[in-house]
């Protein structure tokens, strides 16, 4: 009997009834993460003891679980798949998980990620690149990557992500499964390894939304570590999914999902955007009125670029403390200086000091004001854009990325050109806003996954969630696990 | 000098004193033990956040308050970018954008004539960890790391070294006053920096500016002007004023000079962004108005308050301000009811010496001012003499018993009249040649029948009554 497919509400009922014991779902998740772990390479750290909790009234108690190896685990190796912290076995652990294992949840492993969160292939991680376990051969994108690979292949129903531009959202697309980062601050962000701190989100990822719902109730609350965290004792997000969507509104950008729009489209592209639009349909027959609409392509445009600046500049100065003397491998050199350095050209990978370069220079007393300050404003009028079409409809639905997984070996085949850019980056507004957005699967292209996503206002994340829920009822990709194909 | 002008800036740093940390919950005191007052945050471990003290902001803006600056609307801090082995997360958090205070101006003594310093802005942000460097390694010790600071920056407003050591003393006494700081040099709890430039006397642009870092004590930034005064006269002197750079330079105590450490041109690029883990945080005037009625009787307004209402002289009041602790002291004892002039007098004369050849500060003296009010009280009622109340304060601190304890019938002043001529009869008996003498016209010898009757009576009996006897029995 396998228990580890199964959605956390079923193996909650089954822990109860005593049919399984946590200890049998540790042991089977053990088994799986090995497994995976030859195929997918999607785990730093595979946890050999882990502490079994009993199981009880909590719906996670007795329920393995993965966590990304940007999480502060203490006692246990904390990487941030970088080679800066090989060794880092963090003396305390994040609020996050830490509320995870008071549910009496149980965590399995540390998960592979593109190194400090900062990539979106899966190619990046100091322990080799993650496989996507729907195909091999393709990438998982990132920088979730091994917690969407071992989510989708079955290993747990769930494991912790964490969110930049897309970290959870796209890798949960490309693995069939569903990744939700809530509104900022909901979850408490102490013992994440900082990328972008103003656009850093926790969230987790599951192979369903009740099952999202459920782990985000258990991971969010104020917490006294992180000012920007906040109460949100009154939200139940489990309790509150109903399924009542009638007479919603939703709006998509026209311009972007419009083929017309697009020279020579590739035929994956089209079918991806035929998808999108078909999904759309099944909304509209639950009573959801979506609507086009049309946003000026000179904002649009701007949010890659809006990306790049904020998150390059505040991650320079984020991973400032990294220098091999307090913690992390000790440099060699004659001087302190000489001894950093060391450190640092030898831990990091050459994208990293690519994104530091670019942040010195934009934080550059010469460059701030073109390129830092102006950054700002215009992620504040994406925003404000934003807030205001959230006064008329209840949430953005788009569609994630421009297809499916692109290949391992040939990755520069789905690096954006001009014309697509915007469909690759555009949940990047989610953590301009620090928006609830969620992604689902929405169906198949040769035979790999592809995802839609909802976004909605600040604190809107019951609505979101709520209509997440409603189109996952009318759609056959609930709860699925990864099949291998060869294609 | 003559012809040239110098002009002056400072910068002074200031510890806060807080129960914890300002951005951490890491205990904020002195410790003697390395790396004992320290949490994660401290020393930079990946994914701790900076969380800020609440009471240091309020003692920001009570500062801000009282240097007359204007308080920002909102409150946010920057990141200072800048890799140092004391600095552990790569960046300082400080404020930039918009300080805690800016365009502040106070009025300042200096040798008695009023200056007005202007203020450019005050700042809270954390201290760096401290260093300790050996021979062949340096250890570092986190227990600093994050202490709250507050940095005060000057206008370019002195024009001597006795002008600046004149605010920074002054400001050590106001951050003493509103109990915002220790403000103890001794525990490097202010350290300064100083820029220098000189300009000829009638030249309405500042010259080219020197700074001096990280100065620590008082008497070193007086120093240090001096020498930055007479090293950039004597280049200007010689014509060769092109090589005074605008540079950064560091005070050796040792030799009383000067060092260049770097010049502007290597000035590091600080890179300053709002630090986006703290939000914004309104500043509500309700709340600047009850921190507000937390700013106690600054020394200016106290010295002031003694010399026109209770009557001390200018030296006295000066000396009671000088630290906080006197003029508290001094307020209590005339508070409940010690004559000022009195309680002036002690302090000065009798307190403070004792304090410091003791080395203690007030908090340890053991007669408070209600135990002073025990020998003051008893001395107007002439129940004991000046030298007998001396002799009391002097067994009471020694022995830490209370004052009334040796106030007792038997040493008590002698002021009977009878008794009194009883003992100077006995005397004037047993001394007929000098009473002879006397009225010969050795008139001096009144003094040695004083001295009898006050060896007679082991100094208890009361002089001003034995002197009246005495003339009576003899003229």
């Amino acid at each position: 009997m396998m228990y580890m497919n199964k959605a956390i509400e079923e193996l909650h009922e089954l822990l109860k009834s005593g049919e399984v014991t946590p200890e049998e779902l540790v042991n089977e998740s053990l088994k799986l993460s090995k497994e995976i772990q030859d195929k997918c390479n999607a785990f730093v750290t595979i946890i050999d003891k882990p502490k079994i909790m009993p199981a009880n009234e909590n719906m996670l108690s007795g329920i393995p679980f993965g966590i990304k190896d940007n999480y502060s685990t203490e006692g246990i190796l904390s990487t941030g798949s970088s080679n800066t912290l090989k060794d880092y076995v963090p003396f305390y652990t994040a609020t996050a998980v830490k509320n995870l294992e008071k549910c009496g949840a149980i965590a399995i492993n540390k998960t592979a990620l593109d190194e400090f969160g900062m990539g979106g292939t899966g190619t990046t991680c100091h322990t080799g690149t993650v496989h996507n376990p729907w195909n091999l051969k393709r990438m998982c994108a990132g920088s979730s990557s091994g917690s969407a690979a071992a989510v989708a292949a079955g290993v747990y129903p769930f494991a912790l992500g964490s969110d930049t531009g897309d970290s959870i959202r796209k890798p949960a697309a490309y693995c069939g499964i569903v990744g939700y980062k809530p509104t900022y601050g909901m979850i408490s962000r102490y013992g994440l390894f900082p990328f972008a701190s103003s656009l850093d989100h926790c969230g987790c990822l599951t192979r369903s939304v009740k099952d999202a719902a459920i782990v985000i109730d258990a991971m969010k609350g104020i917490d006294k570590n992180d000012q920007t965290s906040w109460d949100s004792s009154n939200m139940h997000l489990y309790e509150s999914i109903d399924g009542k969507v009638k007479g919603k509104k939703l709006f998509y950008i026209k311009n972007v999902v419009d083929l017309e729009n697009y020279q020579n489209p590739t035929e994956e592209f089209k079918k991806h955007i035929n998808n999108f639009h078909k999904t759309l349909e099944i909304l509209e027959k639950c009573g959801v009125t979506v609507e086009g609409v049309e946003i000026d392509k000179t904002l649009l445009n701007a949010i890659p670029s809006v990306y790049v600046c904020l998150s390059c500049a505040e991650a320079t100065s984020n991973m400032s403390n990294l220098t091999g003397i307090i913690f992390g491998p000790r440099g060699n050199g004659e001087n302190i200086n000489e001894m950093m350095k060391d450190h640092r050209t030898k831990g990091f990978s050459p994208l990293i000091k690519r994104r530091f370069v670019i942040g010195s220079y934009i934080l550059q007393k010469e460059n701030q004001e073109k390129y830092f300050v102006n950054a700002q404003r215009v992620r504040r009028l994406i925003v404000d854009k934003m807030k205001e079409l959230f006064k008329t409809y209840d949430g953005l639905i788009m569609p994630v990325g421009t297809g499916i997984a692109p290949f391992l070996d040939n990755p520069k085949d789905s690096v954006s050109n001009d014309d697509v850019s915007v469909l690759e980056e555009h949940l990047q507004i989610g953590n301009f806003g620090g928006f609830p957005s969620i992604t689902i699967p929405d169906g198949f292209i040769d035979n790999m996954p592809v995802g839609i996503n909802i976004t909605s206002n600040c604190y809107d994340d019951i609505n979101v969630l709520n209509i997440a829920y409603a189109l996952e009822r009318e759609m056959p990709y609930k709860n699925q696990i990864a099949k291998e194909s060869e294609k | 000098m003559g012809k040239y002008k110098a002009v002056i800036g400072l910068e002074m740093h200031c510890e806060l004193t807080s129960n914890t940390k300002v951005f951490s919950s890491a205990e904020n005191s002195y410790n003697d033990t390395p790396n004992a007052n320290v949490r994660p945050v401290d020393m930079a471990f990946p994914g701790t956040l900076p969380v800020v003290n609440i009471e240091c902001i309020r003692k920001a803006l009570l500062m801000s308050m009282v240097l007359n600056c204007t308080q920002p609307e909102y409150m946010y801090f920057d990141r200072k970018n800048y890799y140092y082995p004391d600095l552990p997360k790569g960046y300082q958090i400080t404020q930039m954008h918009a300080p805690v205070g800016v365009n502040g101006k106070i009025t300042i003594d200096v040798g008695g004539k009023d200056k007005e310093v202007l203020i450019h802005d005050i700042h809270l942000e954390e201290d760096s960890a401290s260093l300790d460097h050996y021979r062949d390694i340096s250890l570092i010790d986190y227990n600093r790391a994050g202490v709250p600071l507050l940095e005060l920056v000057t206008e370019p407003c002195f024009y001597s070294a006795e002008e600046a050591v004149a605010f920074l003393e002054y400001m050590r006494r106001i951050y003493q006053y509103c109990g915002v700081s220790e403000a103890d040099t001794k525990k490097g709890q202010i350290r300064c920096d100083v820029n220098v430039s000189i300009m000829d006397e009638d030249a309405t642009e500042l010259g080219t500016k020197v700074e001096m870092k990280n100065i620590n004590s008082f008497a070193n930034v007086y120093d240090a002007i001096n020498y930055e005064i007479k090293r950039q006269t004597e280049l200007k002197d010689a014509g060769r004023y092109d090589e005074v750079e605008q540079e950064t330079r560091r005070f050796d105590e040792e030799t009383g000079t000067t060092i260049r450490m770097r010049s502007k041109v290597d000035a590091i690029d600080y890179k300053y962004f709002v630090e986006p883990n703290i939000p914004k945080y309104k500043i509500t005037k309700e709340w600047l108005e009850e921190i507000k009625k937390d700013i106690p009787m600054l020394p200016r307004e106290r010295k002031e308050y003694y010399i026109n209402r209770l009557g001390l002289l200018e030296y006295d009041a000066n000396i009671i301000i000088k630290e906080k602790d006197y003029a508290d002291y001094f307020e209590e004892c005339v508070d409940i009811g010690i004559n000022p002039k009195t309680a002036a007098n002690y302090l000065i004369v009798q307190i403070i010496a004792y304090l410091n050849k003791e080395g203690i500060t007030l908090h340890d003296f053991y007669l408070t001012p209600k135990l002073l009010y025990q020998i003051t009280s008893e001395l107007d009622k002439g129940t004991i003499s000046s030298k007998q109340a001396k002799e009391i304060f002097n067994k009471s601190i020694m022995e830490g018993k209370e004052p009334k304890t040796y106030i007792t019938s038997d040493n008590a002043q002698i002021s009977d009249t009878d008794a009194l001529n009883s003992i100077i009869d006995d005397i004037l008996n047993n001394n007929e040649s000098q009473i002879e003498a006397y009225h010969n016209g050795k008139t001096n010898l009144f003094d040695y029948f004083v001295g009898q009757v006050m060896k007679e009576t082991k100094g208890k009996a009361n002089p001003t009554i034995v002197k009246d006897i005495l003339r009576k029995k003899l003229d």
